[in-house]
């Protein structure tokens, strides 16, 4: 394993953190592949996983072509685990269908508001793929939100196993937005409307916190008893410290890159 | 006794064999209606039958739809409309077509004008 050195300005080290998410995620989604509590989810979850690995490539190449980090097959899969700048969320194990259903709810509403953020930048780039990923966000909360409000109301197990996930899921979703350094700097930049682009952490989780409790809301959940409110966020990822579900997840992951880490693919 | 099958995605679940007198009863509510899913290009052509989904709802049927049938090539538009609510001709009453064939009237090709276009631009050209 190559040492390897987390960027120390505060864009590519963000952009970085939004890649490992994606990489992440799509890797424990595709874990539903055959899985699937029926088929069509089982191919939904699928293609929602190469979505998501399509989009940290993405990040990796501009990483790699504007901010000097190696080519995204060495960024992505020949990393230590402090290296990684993911969040706890995304790194837990696919558990049962209810709690992989609410993670990807939680993170793709977040992944939605950070793309909408980025879509103001002032880098031509950056902002482009920005839009064009945003598109495919947009059907994941689709996706997302029709499961969560169908299972929230449907049977009395149904909505008693989900009410259960979500108090699960709450703290690490929490964690997605843990302060990072340089992200007070980021704040700063301009974007092409004249105005920050970047809101920082605090004010992310907050706008997906109030949109989050309106959509369960209206599903009926009675958000104030379920005391979401009062979990605390699990913290760490975004300072390369994991739980113990990465290290395996890694292990998986870059078997195959690790046979020969210098091939051609 | 882990059931074992051809499939690896069965294999891959660890499944034990369920006892006869276990086996889950299936109810209504266990099976989906299907919806008609109808897919567009692009904007302004027509929305085409390209097949069902099984859904417990439209909803959940527009986001099965779209990985059925979206997922590769151009899409603009969507539509699932539930099979319940489509008005199909019975099979019994094909007959009523079966002389439209021949009515060849009713087809441009029907019509035989190519004698006659050639002897008006004979005329015209004639001076």
């Amino acid at each position: 394993m190559m040492a390897f050195s987390i960027p120390t300005s505060p864009l590519p080290r963000y952009l970085l953190q939004l890649a490992d998410d994606q990489l992440v995620m799509g890797h424990r989604n595709s874990e539903w592949t055959g899985l699937g509590p029926i088929l069509e989810e089982d191919i939904a979850f699928s293609s929602i996983a190469q979505d998501q690995v399509g989009h940290s490539l993405a990040f990796y190449e501009i990483l790699h072509q504007t901010y000097g980090l190696d080519n995204p097959d060495q960024t992505a899969f020949n990393r230590p685990e402090n290296g990684m700048l993911s969040s706890w969320l995304v790194e837990q194990t696919i558990g049962d269908y209810a709690f992989s259903l609410v993670r990807h709810w939680c993170y793709d509403q977040a992944v939605a508001l950070r793309y909408e953020s980025l879509a103001q930048i002032q880098d031509p780039n950056l902002q482009a793929l920005a839009m064009k990923l945003r598109g495919e966000v947009k059907y994941h909360t689709f996706h997302a939100q029709t499961w969560m409000k169908s299972l929230l109301q449907g049977s009395e197990e149904s909505r008693l196993r989900m009410l259960s996930a979500l108090k699960e899921v709450w703290p690490m979703a929490l964690g997605m937005f843990e302060a990072w350094p340089g992200e007070t700097d980021l704040m700063q930049e301009l974007g092409s409307q004249g105005d920050p682009w970047y809101p920082g952490e605090k004010n992310l989780q907050d706008l997906w916190q109030t949109r989050a409790m309106e959509s369960l809301a209206s599903w009926g959940v009675e958000v104030e008893a379920l005391g979401l409110q009062r979990l605390e966020p699990v913290l760490g990822g975004r300072q390369g410290y994991h739980s113990e579900h990465l290290a395996p997840l890694l292990e998986e992951m870059t078997a195959v890159f690790r046979l020969d880490p210098q091939a051609e693919w | 006794m882990p059931i074992l099958s051809l499939d690896p995605r069965v294999n891959r679940l660890q499944a034990e064999e369920v006892p006869a007198d276990q086996a889950p009863v299936l109810v209504p509510g266990d099976h989906w209606p299907s919806y008609q899913v109808f897919h567009q290009r692009r904007r302004g052509e027509k929305h085409s039958s390209v097949g069902i989904v099984h859904a417990p709802s439209l909803e959940i049927a527009m986001a099965m739809a779209k990985e059925q049938f979206a997922r590769r090539g151009e899409t603009s538009n969507l539509w699932v409309v539930c099979t319940a609510d489509v008005l199909e001709m019975d099979y019994a009453d094909e007959d009523v077509f079966r002389t439209t064939p021949a009515k060849s009237y009713r087809d441009p090709a029907g019509y035989k004008v190519n004698d006659k276009i050639e002897a008006y631009k004979a005329q015209q050209t004639t001076p």
